[in-house]
């Protein structure tokens, strides 16, 4: 094989050091290359999630959105849709710390006067086959539900509670806590609009 | 040995995983579904690839003192550039597979392979080795995540099988990977032992 | 308090072994006798936390200062190197014994995945300096925790009677499995 460079001090601080500068160099221009599309993507991301709350919109909710900062580490955040400069809602992404794995964030869609048009589930560590069927459970019909329906005309607790919506089987924690987030996000939702 | 015993080794005698019991983490982490498995193998095997091209280049120039240094370097590159394109064109992978991206760099594998094969190789056997052995990576993930995502939930490549209230809810979790894992070695190792 | 559940969180909840996957190679590798995992567990610790300490800065000081975030895996496992580095020659001296029972697995520290997982994990989850500093020390118990309990029950697999098929690294994976089931039974204390 043939002969291999000596171990000297100087070469090993020569040679580590021109690696990493090379690599660094090399790492940088692929940076250049692909920071627009990841900033597109994580962009992409964000309106999707609100997308999936809201009916289809004309304007840019990112633009027009308002912080409603609650501590250092939570601000709920409402994302007005509008049409032709109408408003025909909001999204609002709110939080609980209730939950079984200790506080989760999702995304409520919410007609101008509050009812629920949907909601998403943006992250959260309950337990996998129990709180984490929230994801569909309470846009399932029926008592479970809480599409369509206004909580200043229905109680967003659980039945358990004297609530008029029914908690997940076997997960009442995650389901109180559910509740907990779209009740936060209503309430600074109205507050707003007032 | 011969370039096509080379391609081969790395899908069942030298299987990585299944038989060199490297790479661990990964295997456990990201195979809760086939795709995710698929989608990790293939990044590593891109890391591999080029980590052992470049490796067997530059061996040379390394001083024996700073050699594992060295090599982490310049994988550690491959893995930030691979980390950046899955982010930027791929991103819901990006954020199935998430801290298990940067992590390739400590997969055992690639800097395994880099020490035993390809600063002693040249260019072309070093390439096709990085080759084999990632892909025997991918297929040893691809079976495991196939195994785990029907077992768990019913599906395969998100495809449905059968419902999955039928499933059983652990494999997808911890313990399940550590238990298909378990078996699936025991049964090659059983196969292994058949053929010989 | 909040400190306090980090450190339960982390030590049993999310035990970085059987529930976050990360550091198992050591896990399968070290744990065959008690007295080496514990020895395994301690060397854990201190290369996880002093990582932590001088990654965390990097990242607030150099990285996120001049805009170059994605030099993040290159400068972290640069720096990891360095301290198993400076951790093999100290033990060499200071506990010769030790270095020889931990073998070929006290340089390969520099690529479990614990170590590297957590220094990346402390900056996602924006953690301040103390934080991220208990978080380390509590996720690296955690750590030695799982590879003592893992010891302990190998010791006994030793002398019982496995159908030849499992012998070996399937009871081994096998056993950790039911392990981390155990362990699921955290879930929910915080």
């Amino acid at each position: 094989m043939s002969k291999k460079i000596k171990s000297s001090f100087k070469n090993m601080v020569l040679v580590l050091f021109s690696v990493t500068l090379i690599a660094s160099a090399t790492v940088a221009y692929v940076y250049q290359l692909t920071k627009e599309p990841i900033a597109k993507a994580k962009l992409n991301k964000q309106i999707q999630a609100i997308k999936d709350v809201v009916p289809p919109f004309t304007n840019n909710p990112f633009k027009e959105k308002i912080d409603i900062k609650v501590d250092d580490k939570h601000t709920i955040v409402i994302f007005p849709a509008k049409k032709n400069g109408e408003l025909i809602g909001a999204a609002v992404k709110t939080y609980t710390q209730k939950a079984f794995g200790g506080e989760f964030w999702i995304m409520v869609g919410f007609k101008p006067d509050g009812t629920i048009i949907n909601y998403s589930i943006l992250e959260h560590k309950e337990t996998p086959g129990l709180g984490s069927k929230m994801d569909v459970w309470f846009k399932e019909k029926g008592k479970k539900s809480i599409i369509n329906k206004n909580p200043s005309k229905t109680k967003f607790t659980v039945s358990k509670d004297g609530g008029d919506i029914d908690a997940i089987t076997a997960a009442t924690i995650s389901s109180r806590a559910f509740l907990d987030a779209v009740e936060r996000g209503y309430k600074a939702f109205i507050k707003q609009n007032k | 040995m011969s370039q096509l015993n080379n391609l081969t080794k790395g899908f069942l005698r030298e299987n990585p995983v299944f038989v060199l019991l490297l790479g661990m983490c990964p295997t456990l982490g990201t195979t809760t579904s086939a795709i995710n498995g698929l989608g990790m193998g293939l990044a590593t095997t891109f890391v591999l690839i080029m980590s052992n091209m470049v490796i067997s280049l530059v061996a040379n120039l390394i001083p024996d003192k700073i050699r594992i240094p060295g090599f982490i370097v310049i994988i550690a590159s491959f893995v930030t550039i691979v980390d950046m394109t899955i982010a930027a064109y791929l991103p819901s992978l990006h954020e199935s597979l998430g801290l298990f991206i940067p992590l390739i760099v400590v997969n055992c594998i690639v800097l395994g392979r880099a020490e035993s094969f390809a600063s002693k190789n040249s260019l072309i056997p070093s390439a096709i080795d990085g080759l084999s052995m990632g892909l025997g990576f991918s297929f040893a993930l691809t079976l495991l995540g196939s195994i785990r995502e029907i077992l768990g939930s019913g599906k395969i490549f998100n495809f449905e099988v059968f419902n999955d209230q039928y499933g059983m809810l652990v494999f997808v979790l911890a313990p399940g990977g550590f238990l298909a894992l378990g078996y699936i070695i025991a049964i090659i190792n059983k196969i292994k032992k058949a053929i010989s | 308090m909040e400190y306090l559940l980090i450190i339960i969180s982390a030590i049993f909840v999310n035990n970085i072994v059987l529930t976050q996957f990360l550091g198992i190679c050591p896990f399968l590798g070290v744990s065959k006798k008690v007295s080496t995992a514990v020895g395994m567990g301690g060397a854990v610790t201190f290369v996880m936390t002093l990582a932590t300490l001088v990654t965390y800065l990097i990242q607030k000081e150099i990285l996120d200062t001049f805009g170059i975030q994605y030099m993040q895996t290159i400068t972290y496992i640069l720096v990891i190197a360095s301290l198993v580095q400076m951790l093999e020659i100290i033990l060499k001296k200071a506990s010769p014994s030790l270095y020889q029972a931990l073998g070929v697995f006290l340089p390969l520290i520099t690529t479990n995945c614990a170590v590297l997982g957590v220094a990346i994990m402390v900056i996602q989850k924006n953690y301040n300096l103390l934080e991220s500093l208990i978080f380390a020390a509590a996720t690296a118990i955690g750590f030695a925790l799982a590879l003592v309990l893992f010891a302990g029950l190998r010791e006994h697999l030793d002398l019982m009677r496995i159908p030849k098929g499992m012998k070996g690294t399937p009871i081994a994976l096998v056993t950790a499995g039911l392990l981390a089931m155990a362990f699921m039974g955290f879930a929910g204390i915080v």
